[in-house]
């Protein structure tokens, strides 16, 4: 359901990485094939190296008893985590829930890019925010949906009173 | 008895496993079925598995359904064998249940609560009878929409709550005290023990057999440790993961996953301790899958009999009887293996009976 631009995590104050976790949430929810076509008007990215995968692995999942109490594992979800060094030495990070190892790298890649001032705006404006309103129009409409299966209910009494 | 090696069968085998996958793909005159069909199209077969694979991945959920032509203990089987080949990068923070993007939530004790009823896609109130509109390829018009008002659907237990009707979520030790939260139980690390915790009895629900677990809720509702159940709520819909990698040292969402909660409120009397008040089963399951949870409310809430001082007599009372069958894949293995050679075995019965037999005779005879 989230990201939304006002979406703190939790267990978590209001902080400086509050823009950073905004866009590697939604690039968690972007394909590599959602992503590509939108860096086609953008000159290329930064060259890189890879420090760390793409690799696959496990994050266990975690609830809590009852909705609010201890916290209990429930099972575990496949996740692709990439960290990445650009030509400017920036650092990038990604997970991604799934296995998709090559939208890892290039989330990696963005996640290096943004923290650039040069590159910041451009990516924000390209990639980031029309990733974010699509994500948004989609969690939208399951929420329109969902509204119209919303029971209106109405009363015998006022069947009654009306006959 | 020592196990005594057999060799031969070799040809046999690759011979079988080459029938297997042509009997797989069935008649090659017919289209092949992509796994993204199976994942549009067979959601609640990708949910089963997921939730019974402990592995919450639907493209290799729908890859295991094809590979196991559709068996799906099967398929979690696989599922569960290839989470074994992935390191486990860390835990995360507990789902925030009550903020999720919801599809469905109802409540069978309230009629007006805030957010309302929403009935999502649901199959209560079809009539069950085939439509054979569908079977003809019949495309659906997309689902009606209506403006959301954006209220916040909270939990119901927090209605009972203000009133002090029901008890309380149980909290973790630490907590109570402003300290860090302990490390839940982890079955996958440390094999099961009993007495169970709450937390490890949870997480072996959440994996389990949903059959058997149906039946073992089915079992207290019919008399067997009955607990007087009312689903005081499920929800449906989206949670997001959030994980904190040590090299970032701050939280990062990683994704949404679809999860199905269900909150049980049950009749007590009370006891010594405690005065009557309702009392609860949780249950939370990967996908969509609202028998699953409200089948794992029930039996969590037939396994806390002993901590309400009520008498344990009923089978889903009991938790070794319930934690160590709810496990299909464990069971499927130990019931399969009786196909295997026991050749030695059984010729060692084979005597066995045969002297006892002539040992009677003589006894008879004398």
């Amino acid at each position: 359901m989230q990201p939304d631009p006002s979406h703190t995590p939790p267990n978590s104050l209001p902080n400086a990485h509050a823009a950073r976790q905004r866009w590697m949430a939604v690039l968690a929810r972007a394909s590599h094939a959602d992503i590509v076509p939108l860096l086609a008007h953008m000159p290329a990215l930064p060259a890189h190296s890879v420090l760390r995968g793409p690799e696959s692995g496990l994050v266990m999942v975690r609830g809590r008893t009852g909705g609010a109490g201890a916290a209990f594992n429930m099972g575990e979800m496949s996740v692709t985590r990439c960290t990445v060094r650009d030509s400017d030495g920036r650092v990038g990070h990604a997970y991604v829930a799934g296995r998709d190892r090559d939208q890892a790298e290039l989330a990696a890649r963005l996640d290096a890019a943004l923290q650039d001032a040069a590159w910041h705006a451009r990516i924000e404006t390209s990639v980031i925010a029309p990733l974010a309103q699509s994500q948004a129009a989609k969690r939208a409409t399951e929420a329109r949906k969902a509204a119209a299966t919303r029971v209106q209910f109405f009363t015998l009494a006022t069947m009654r009173s009306g006959s | 008895m020592a196990y005594v090696a057999v060799k031969g069968g070799e040809r046999a085998i690759d011979n079988a496993h080459a029938w297997l996958a042509e009997d797989r793909r069935g008649n090659p005159s017919i289209p092949p079925i992509d796994t993204a069909q199976i994942r549009e199209q067979l959601g609640r077969s990708v949910d089963r598995v997921m939730a019974e694979g402990s592995l919450y991945d639907e493209e290799l959920a729908a890859l295991a359904i094809r590979q196991a032509q559709g068996d799906l203990i099967e398929a979690a089987f696989l599922v569960r064998a290839y989470r074994t080949t992935l390191p486990r990068f860390t835990a995360s923070a507990p789902v925030d249940t009550a903020g999720m993007g919801i599809r469905r939530r109802i409540s069978a004790v309230f009629k007006d609560m805030p957010g309302g009823q929403i009935l999502g896609p649901t199959y209560d109130y079809t009539h069950r009878l085939i439509d054979f509109a569908e079977a003809a390829g019949f495309a659906p018009p997309p689902a009606p929409e209506m403006d959301s008002d954006g209220i916040a659907i909270g939990r119901i237990n927090d209605i009972l709550d203000s009133e002090g009707l029901i008890e309380a979520d149980g909290r973790a030790d630490g907590m109570a005290h402003g300290k860090a939260e302990s490390e839940p139980g982890d079955l996958t690390r440390t094999p099961l023990a009993f007495p169970a915790a709450r937390d490890i009895r949870l997480q072996s629900l959440a994996r389990g057999d949903e059959g058997f677990l149906l039946a073992m809720a089915y079992s207290t509702q019919r008399g067997w440790g009955g607990s007087h159940p009312f689903v005081g709520e499920i929800r449906v819909g989206e949670a997001s993961v959030d994980i904190t990698p040590p090299e970032l040292g701050f939280p990062i969402d990683i994704g949404d996953i679809t999860l199905t909660e269900c909150q049980m409120v049950n009749q007590f009397a009370g006891s010594k301790t405690q005065p009557p008040q309702f009392t609860r089963g949780y249950g939370l399951v990967f996908g969509h899958a609202e028998r699953k949870a409200m089948s794992m409310a029930l039996v969590d809430r037939a396994l806390r009999a002993e901590e309400l001082g009520e008498t344990a007599t009923a089978p889903a009372q009991n938790q070794e009887f319930v934690l160590y069958h709810c496990d299909n894949i464990e069971a499927t293995g130990f019931v399969e293996h009786l196909k295997l050679p026991h050749y030695v075995d059984f010729q060692s019965e084979l005597e066995t009976i045969r002297r006892m037999r002539a040992d009677a005779q003589k006894e008879y005879a004398a």
